[in-house]
């Protein structure tokens, strides 16, 4: 009951933190999007959070560079649970053409599950994916949680 | 004063300031969506919200100091709880309030300011810090001007420290006074800074220290200090209401034009954040220094003189 309460309440208000580990900036573009009065992803309760440790949602983008690999597990490590992590891209869902890169730790959901086998990690793929298909994606996950 | 009397409006000022606080929250966010040509949350967002974060884990830092950093939201949620009593005790029957409940008011709710320093420096974030010291910079400057806000409101009305008389006198025609308009703009001003809204906001500024003061807090503490800061958003426009505009006193009648100046001042309080770009921390100890002071002052003199 209290376990279903407390799905029920992260479900109605999801907070988001932004990471980039590696990204063109097009996807983050895409994401910014989201948070434009075109798209108000507001009407849902999801707010950008200044602070992992606000944050219920991580938004990754980006395959995991070796610099961002330490970063990205201690962003994970500081977000209060239960969260979420969204691989937003093609890099952050397979690598892509970075796949075989010298610089490259793997995608974010090796990374992140290095640290925490059982993370909920949900993908968004598309190179960049459109506001919509990231609203959807977040919709999907949080209906899954 | 009775015990039954007490705790009667202790529960009821509690609960009642809670849902006004997250109304009010609402109302925020919804106009500046609106502002923003955005559709904006539901009504329940604010409730959603803090639901959400008592589910959470409490994560403390290895260097914080335990105790202060945690203690910090239970001291300032207590300090807007029993102000919330002391309000709405005088508004409920003015004839039966404390001597002197407008300075003991006037303590309380500067409390949650200071349990916010007490909390923000007790993290051990180099962010936190300086948001704290900035919070500290604006208590000291916006203290000064609403404190002769208040004086003008109670000179104006004969020297009565306690709210019920202010709420009386009011009602007598001393609202009606310029002095009085005056010392309610500042208040208005200087509650902007108090509740950190957007103007003044450089304690938890989002973009330059990432929420300052707030930033290691996660789960149930930060509902805490969700809950005192949607208290505050209510207290603030009924602490303003109550010492110059008349409070909600003289049953129903009273109760909706009490209602409606309450949102008054809640919706200006919202476009003046919504109008304006966040101040530099000396900018805003200017302006409230050698602004709005020096009229503060003036509104004390004037009223003093019958204006």
């Amino acid at each position: 009951m209290l376990a279903a309460l407390k799905r029920w309440a992260l479900k109605k208000s999801p907070w988001v933190y932004h990471v980039n580990t590696g990204a063109c900036n097009n996807c983050d573009i895409e994401i910014l999007d989201c948070l434009t009065p075109r798209f108000d992803v507001e009407r849902f309760g999801i707010l950008l959070a200044p602070s992992p440790r606000h944050a219920d949602v991580l938004l990754v983008t980006g395959g995991v560079t070796l610099q961002a690999r330490g970063a990205l597990q201690e962003v994970y490590r500081q977000t209060a649970k239960p969260c979420a992590m969204l691989c937003i891209g093609s890099c952050a869902c397979s690598m892509c053409i970075f796949a075989d890169g010298y610089h490259m730790a793997g995608p974010p959901d090796k990374v992140v599950r290095e640290v925490d086998p059982d993370a909920f990690i949900a993908y968004v793929p598309g190179c960049p994916p459109k506001p919509e298909a990231i609203i959807l994606g977040a919709v999907k996950a949080l209906g899954a949680l | 004063m009775d015990l039954a009397w007490i705790v009667g409006v202790f529960v009821v000022a509690v609960l009642g300031t809670a849902v006004a606080g997250l109304v009010s929250k609402w109302i925020d966010r919804k106009v500046t969506a609106r502002v923003q040509w955005r559709t904006g949350p539901p009504l329940l967002q604010p409730l959603y919200d803090i639901l959400k974060l008592l589910g959470k884990e409490t994560l403390v830092p290895r260097q914080a100091r335990r105790a202060g950093f945690l203690l910090a939201p239970v001291i300032g949620f207590a300090a807007a709880c029993v102000a919330a009593a002391l309000l709405w005790a005088a508004n409920i029957d003015p004839s039966r309030t404390l001597p002197g409940d407008l300075i003991l008011v006037w303590y309380l709710l500067m409390v949650p300011s200071v349990a916010l320093i007490i909390g923000g420096a007790s993290s051990a974030n180099p962010h936190a810090v300086i948001g704290a010291s900035r919070e500290m910079k604006l208590m000291l400057a916006y203290e000064l001007p609403m404190l002769l806000a208040v004086l003008t409101s109670v000179v104006a009305s004969g020297f009565t420290f306690n709210l019920g008389g202010l709420i009386q006198s009011a009602g007598a025609g001393v609202a009606g006074k310029i002095t009085m308009a005056v010392g309610f703009i500042i208040g208005v001003l200087c509650t902007q800074a108090k509740l950190g809204l957007v103007p003044f906001d450089m304690a938890e500024a989002e973009t330059e220290i990432q929420g300052g003061v707030y930033v290691e807090y996660s789960g149930p503490p930060l509902a805490l200090w969700l809950l005192t800061r949607a208290m505050m958003f209510a207290l603030m426009p009924i602490f303003l209401v109550t010492v110059f505009w008349g409070g909600f006193a003289g049953g129903a009648a009273g109760v909706a034009t009490g209602a409606l100046k309450y949102v008054l001042v809640v919706v200006l309080l919202v476009l003046i954040r919504n109008t304006n770009p966040r101040l530099r921390i000396d900018q805003a100890m200017r302006f409230f220094w050698y602004g709005l002071t020096p009229i503060a002052v003036v509104a004390v003199i004037l009223a003093a003189a019958v204006f």
